[in-house]
């Protein structure tokens, strides 16, 4: 889901940057206001947990390969906001000295992976648990909380890529950037995901949100903030 | 991993399990490349290089062409040495990799969070 270099035109790179560096700054406010020093050193290990697992590429035998990302489960355990600047580290890291991602596909895969991700798993995870009454309902949450969150964030990237060969070709109807139109590239990444990566996700975020729930319940960010201020 | 002077507080017994089970997951990321090669799985999709992108559909799209080449990154496909064909030496370069990526990963983000978090709660 890593988007390279060159897949984009700038008329869909730069409005992403776009959206992406305002959201970062939201979160940075965010973050500040909700959270206390006792979380810092969770938030490296969370970001480079990310970073990691990233790393865990996954065959479909004779096909492609995907990973899981991790956004779900630390949206779930450390908030939305605090996911989308731990992901964000680890992703900028990774297309800066590891080549993974482009550099001008950085507001795009942080959008992608991070915000998008991050909300998304959030608050799936919020209206499907129902707080944290039942160990069963808020692992099966946190399943379909990554499991959703990666798959839909893999349609998001699937439109980016899609919407090039519309936005730039050649005269001769070659196209500029990634050659592969919507019909293509939506159930490509769909399906290897849904059927797939995304359940990997979901599983590790089931494990791991099941194990804080059962040593360190006060410290799940989707509960502790479940007061009056959010819905869901 | 635990050295430098950014982590100033202890490190309780949870956050010690932690950076356990994350070194352990260095240790244990090249599956991340030996499962793809055993399964003969390509990369991603949507990640392909200039040149195999020829071999998909004939071409290299120009702007891809132009773009694809901005930026060197020091190791690139996690890996030290591209040219290396032994799977052995790219299983090790990768655990280096993602060693020295989430070290530096936990650092930055520790660094970012202390700048950020004033609340000592």
């Amino acid at each position: 889901m890593h988007i390279p270099d060159g897949y984009l035109s700038p008329q869909t790179y730069i409005p992403l940057f776009g959206v992406f560096i305002p959201t970062l700054t939201i979160a940075v406010k965010k973050v500040k206001s909700e959270l206390s020093s006792r979380d810092i050193p969770y938030l490296g290990m969370a970001a480079a947990f990310s970073f990691i697992i990233m790393m865990f590429n996954l065959p479909i035998p004779g096909g492609t390969t995907g990973h899981a990302v991790g956004s779900a489960v630390i949206a779930i355990l450390f908030g939305p906001w605090a996911a989308i600047i731990a992901v964000s580290v680890a992703l900028i890291i990774q297309a800066f000295i590891f080549g993974d991602g482009g550099i001008t596909a950085i507001g795009a895969n942080c959008f992608n992976m991070a915000v998008f991700m991050s909300f998304t798993a959030y608050y799936i995870f919020k209206l499907v648990s129902n707080g944290p009454g039942k160990k069963t309902r808020v692992s099966f949450a946190a399943f379909i909380s990554g499991y959703l969150s990666l798959v839909t964030a893999a349609i998001l990237t699937s439109i980016e890529l899609g919407i090039q060969p519309m936005i730039a070709s050649t005269a001769d109807g070659k196209a500029l950037y990634c050659p592969y139109n919507l019909s293509i590239a939506i159930p490509a990444m769909a399906i290897e995901h849904l059927l797939f990566f995304g359940i990997v996700e979901g599983i590790i975020t089931a494990i791991i949100v099941s194990y804080f729930l059962k040593s360190e319940p006060g410290m799940i960010y989707a509960f502790r903030k479940g007061g009056k201020d959010e819905t869901g | 991993m635990l050295s430098g002077k950014e982590v100033k507080m202890k490190l309780d017994k949870l956050q010690k399990k932690i950076l356990i089970i994350l070194l352990a997951l260095c240790l244990l990321a090249p599956i991340g490349i030996l499962l793809p090669m055993y399964f003969n799985a390509g990369r991603a999709w949507g990640e392909w290089s200039a040149q195999t992108m020829k071999e998909l559909v004939g071409y290299v799209p120009q702007g891809l062409a132009k773009y694809s080449t901005v930026w060197k990154a020091p190791f690139t496909d996690y890996s030290i040495n591209n040219q290396d064909k032994s799977v052995v030496h790219q299983s090790g370069y990768y655990i280096v990799s993602g060693i020295i990526g989430a070290t530096v990963t936990y650092v930055v983000m520790l660094i970012i969070s202390r700048l950020i978090v004033r609340n000592e709660k």
